[in-house]
């Protein structure tokens, strides 16, 4: 813990050290907005109470990795709305409508609906299955712990990828709350969040976090629809706003026209904007000079890969699956799915209208970067209402605080699950006792959270919504394949599933990254050309390595088919009895009897 | 379960009438899971996958004014939702129905 204690000073020291030259002149360091302030604290200072709290009753491992198995549908639903509302969903969404205008409506359907997914195909099965991780899962239904191996590999790198965009997310409210920090904000609220974390999931574990993150998911809720009704209220309504946007130089009946100012020249224009196959699926297209109705082909092609990537990918995420293990049955686990997908839907209706308003009201957002800009919206535009602007606006701040905050204990509970569950407990020590286990629980969440807040300090200049569409891209091409067959197809055997998640997965990742090379800037000046001359060259190999999941999540389900049949003789001897865990309605008694357990009562 | 045993498996046992029932009764569970979650997918996909296939083919369509919306962000923004909510109620009713008539089946031991 010493050591520990030190790493996160020395982070802290090396933080304030890179960002001194950084603080703006002429402001004084510490000054705030009070209502941010305000909010933003009453937030933290809630989910740190709510979480020590419910620490007190985490009593056993079952307890730290699934809470006990005992959290009602509607408990559960509210916690894992909670934990899903990321601030890629809180802020990003907002961002994106606001930069790509139409294409940036799909990330909130893709998001919600992926939902759908995992209602009708693997939510119940997986929680009958009993397991305590998703790498629990792989072992047993395959029988091989050689897999749990691979499966813990890909929940750490899914797991990474996706904190990395909500110590952003923190970074950013944090400059926003204290202006005078300048760029010193980011690395402070990046600790500070990280910290705060950090400490509820080593003490409480996922009972927890179960209910600070439905406590999270309301107040979200209330952030986002509040601020929103009254941006509507003074500024016009969400249609109104969006009738704007057109080719004829109109102003609707109930917008208020003062309002709408010049547009910089990086906003994207009208016509652009409110169509489909807009800036963001044909950028590879206009890149390659192509003509308007190619770019629209091209765009095409980028929507239904994406498509794909999003609605699969949230049926793989490993941090939402495990959050199906705390239900105590599979008929819960469906119903708790549903509400889910209720509660998340109505959040996201509200997003694009802050996207949207943006547009219209804080144009200069175009201008400056993306840290400082439109990923900001959601913070900036409620400030615009005149009197209750500075209130709205700390509402919309502690609402964003919420959401990466709730998802980083999500992301922190799954990791921190494989490291002293899979790792510590199945592979390094299967011999350790549950206290054992439980002190490896605590320490592998300080250590993850300490490299989470390292990570956060390196993505400054990433886009939150890329990061996170990456780690979902991931998770389509390698655990929903996986799941998905494993699920539904008895003859699927080790060597197929591994041979095809680690196919896709890592094809997926491979075509991303050299696809986003140039945009990382890491590569010498003249690589860099190169390589963007090539991409600007070969549009539709750009599309299809910026976007695999169309065609790298097939390539994983056939790869898995092909070589299960060529090692048929490796099906799991009592394959039998595994399907009908996975099928049979609990009443019938087929059990897992690895993980068997007392029936709990729902709390 | 027909799979050849291996050196680190325990052997398949020989398939006896009690496992063939076994067989049918897990055929039967599966399919009648996967029918239904099947027909679900598939309403669903048809909407979501239309969308951009309307928007390239009928964009004019598309562009229509709904309310201010144009008729493509009036469906993707707004009635998506309402939309994939029927869908999972249908489901989860059907579902739950279906488990419940399960529950009753004779069960080969």
């Amino acid at each position: 813990m010493k050591t520990m204690s030190l790493a996160i000073a020395g982070l802290i020291l090396y933080s304030l050290g890179q960002q001194a030259a950084a603080a703006p002149e002429g402001r004084s360091f510490f000054a705030f907005d009070p209502w941010v302030l305000a909010f933003s604290l009453v937030t933290v200072v809630a989910t740190v109470y709510m979480g020590f709290r419910s620490a007190g009753q985490s009593k056993s491992a079952s307890d730290m990795m699934v809470a006990g198995r005992s959290v009602s549908v509607g408990m559960n639903a509210s916690a894992i709305s909670g934990e899903y509302l990321s601030a890629a969903s809180f802020m990003g969404i907002a961002s994106l409508v606001m930069l790509n205008g139409y294409d940036g409506l799909w990330y909130p359907v893709c998001f919600a609906c992926g939902y759908l997914f995992l209602l009708l195909f693997i939510a119940g099965p997986l929680r009958r299955f009993g397991a305590y991780t998703i790498p629990d899962f792989a072992e047993g239904r395959f029988d091989s712990p050689t897999f749990r191996k691979i499966a813990v590999v890909f929940v750490l790198f899914i797991g990474f990828y996706y904190t990395m965009p909500q110590m952003k997310g923190a970074g950013i409210v944090f400059m926003h709350i204290f202006p005078g920090m300048g760029d010193w904000g980011y690395p402070i609220g990046v600790i500070i969040v990280g910290g705060v974390i950090t400490l509820n999931v080593a003490l409480g574990g996922m009972k927890g976090i179960t209910l600070v993150q439905a406590f999270q998911y309301w107040l979200k809720m209330f952030a986002i629809s509040v601020p929103a009704f009254v941006l509507m209220a003074w500024f016009g309504s969400y249609n109104g706003n969006l009738a704007i946007n057109q080719t004829a130089p109109e102003v609707r009946a109930g917008v208020v026209a003062a309002t709408v100012i010049a547009r910089p020249e990086k906003a994207p224009a009208d016509a652009t904007w409110i169509s489909p196959f807009g800036p963001m699926t044909t950028k590879a297209a206009k890149a390659a000079n192509l003509p308007p109705e190619d770019q629209k082909f091209y765009g095409l092609i980028y929507t239904y890969s994406f498509i794909f990537a999003l609605v699969c990918g949230t049926a793989g995420l490993p941090h939402i699956l495990v959050r199906f293990y705390t239900n105590p049955d599979g008929v819960s686990a469906k119903k708790t799915t549903m509400w889910v997908m209720i509660l998340i839907g109505i959040f996201y209706i509200f997003t694009p209208v802050y996207g949207v308003m943006g547009r219209n009201i804080l144009p200069e957002l175009y201008g400056l970067k993306s840290y400082a800009g439109t990923e900001g919206v959601v913070l900036s535009l409620p400030a615009q209402v005149p009197w209750v602007g500075p209130i709205l606006s700390g509402i919309t701040s502690a609402g964003a605080f919420a959401a990466f905050m709730s998802t980083f204990s999500g992301l922190l509970v799954s990791m921190t699950g494989a490291m002293a569950h899979d790792v510590y407990g199945k592979i390094l020590r299967p011999s350790a006792t549950a206290e054992q286990k439980m002190v490896a629980f605590k320490i592998s969440a300080v250590a993850i959270g300490i490299i989470s807040v390292g990570l956060g300090m390196l993505v400054k200049e990433l886009n939150i919504a890329f990061m996170v569409g990456q780690a979902f891209a991931v998770a389509a091409c390698s655990y929903f394949p996986l799941l998905f067959l494993s699920v539904w197809w008895r003859n699927i055997t080790m060597p197929g599933a591994a041979t095809g998640m680690l196919a896709g997965g890592l094809l997926c990742l491979i075509t991303m990254t050299a696809k986003n090379l140039p945009d990382l800037k890491i590569l010498p000046a003249a690589a860099t050309a190169d390589l963007t001359a090539f991409w600007n060259a070969n549009p539709l190999l750009a599309i299809l390595c910026e976007q695999p999941a169309i065609w790298a999540m097939p390539l994983s389900m056939i790869l898995m088919i092909v070589v299960s049949k060529l090692t048929a003789s490796q099906i799991p001897a009592n394959i039998q009895h595994k399907m009908l865990v996975l099928h049979a309605p609990e009443k019938l008694g087929f059990r897992n009897e690895e993980y068997d357990e007392p029936s709990p009562q729902a709390h | 379960m027909s799979s050849p045993s291996t050196p680190s498996q325990q052997p398949v046992p020989h398939k006896v009438p009690d496992s063939e029932a076994r067989d049918a009764f897990l055929y039967r569970l599966m399919a009648n899971q996967l029918r239904l979650s099947v027909s679900c997918g598939a309403a669903f996909l048809i909407i979501l996958l239309a969308m951009p296939a309307l928007n390239y083919f009928a964009a004019d369509l598309m562009a229509t004014r709904v309310f201010g919306f144009t008729l493509s962000w009036f469906i993707l923004g707004v009635l998506i939702y309402p939309i994939v909510w029927v869908i999972s109620f249908v489901f989860i009713r059907r579902s739950i129905a279906m488990e419940e008539e399960e529950s009753h089946w004779t069960l080969p031991k």
